[in-house]
């Protein structure tokens, strides 16, 4: 190292350490097409869930009569309908983040992603057990603003470890939630606005400023 | 005039040294296999330099088990933290000083 190069070298060893402080700290592959992609299987499942609800309210009204073998069916459709659209939205999300990791030449599972999940997943399962312990005592109507709520503050908790930018997504669920509160009985339309479109409107912007070429 | 090399820390001057300073003055605690994961270094390598950090105070090392493997982590201390940033400062200056 001669003394000719020491301010540039210097200039390099400053870049250096804000480059490592910054990608040992937080994990910067989430892509926003995760977001498109877990938008589209939100809308998809509110728009069956629509359809299975209007179905099972249209019989109810014409024939007049409640049948319970009716209702358990349609809440286990509903389950299950729920769970795979979160197993095929999370399949499309990882995808195309490890695709996104893989072209920049990161790890996909290494400190920075662990601490993301674990603190993406801490809020999501408390929320989780939350709904499933309100379902046992058959109460509907708060599962919409309370997966949005737990959601938005799992996405608040995660933004330590990622891109900041996901913060500003988490605060709009965890209000979408809490206006839902008010609007009891238009969950679907709340869910669908929160997963689906907010989703979609928050890839569009990540993948416009992080990854378009 | 003050001379602007004063404050460079000769410690610092290695890539890797500097690497692991970085990383550990944001992360609380990392064990070995992430530095070395993170820095793109042999284990030798990383281990020599692990070892220089030791003597020179800047970073304590925490030896673990996590069930019946041993898992090491290293963290920086007080004074790491000061030679750190002093050095960092010293850095700033020379950049400063060549405008």
């Amino acid at each position: 190292m001669s003394e000719q190069n020491q301010p540039t070298d210097s200039l390099q060893d400053i870049k250096d350490i804000r480059r490592i402080m910054e990608r040992s700290s937080r994990f910067i592959s989430l892509s926003g097409l995760s977001g498109v992609a877990a938008g589209i299987c939100a809308l998809a499942g509110a728009f069956i869930a629509y359809g299975m609800l209007d179905t099972y309210y249209g019989s109810y009204d014409s024939e007049g009569f409640f049948s319970g073998d009716d209702f358990s069916r349609l809440k286990i459709k509903l389950a299950l309908l729920g769970a795979g659209v979160f197993t095929v939205a999370f399949i499309a999300s990882f995808y195309l983040t490890w695709r996104k990791a893989k072209k920049m030449g990161q790890p996909i599972w290494d400190l920075t992603s662990k601490r993301l999940a674990w603190n993406m997943l801490l809020p999501l399962l408390a929320g989780a057990a939350f709904i499933i312990g309100m379902l046992r005592y058959d109460i509907w109507v708060f599962v919409s603003p309370a997966c949005l709520i737990f959601y938005g503050l799992a996405l608040v908790n995660a933004s330590k470890y990622t891109l900041t930018d996901i913060r500003y997504l988490g605060y709009c669920e965890i209000v979408l939630g809490l206006v839902n509160m008010l609007f009891i009985g238009y969950g679907l339309w709340f869910w669908a606005i929160g997963f689906g479109i907010l989703h979609i409107i928050y890839g569009i912007i990540m993948w416009w400023k992080y990854e378009r070429k | 005039m003050k001379n602007p090399i004063i404050g460079l820390n000769k410690v610092f001057e290695s890539r890797i040294r500097l690497g692991v300073m970085s990383i550990l003055l944001v992360n609380e605690e990392v064990n070995f296999n992430d530095l070395k994961q993170m820095l793109e270094v042999t284990d030798g390598n990383l281990a020599t330099h692990l070892v220089n950090l030791e003597e020179n105070g800047f970073i304590k090392i925490h030896k673990g088990f996590i069930g019946k493997k041993t898992n090491t982590t290293y963290a920086v201390t007080k004074s790491g933290e000061k030679a750190f940033s002093d050095h960092i400062t010293a850095l700033e200056n020379m950049i400063k000083g060549v405008k």
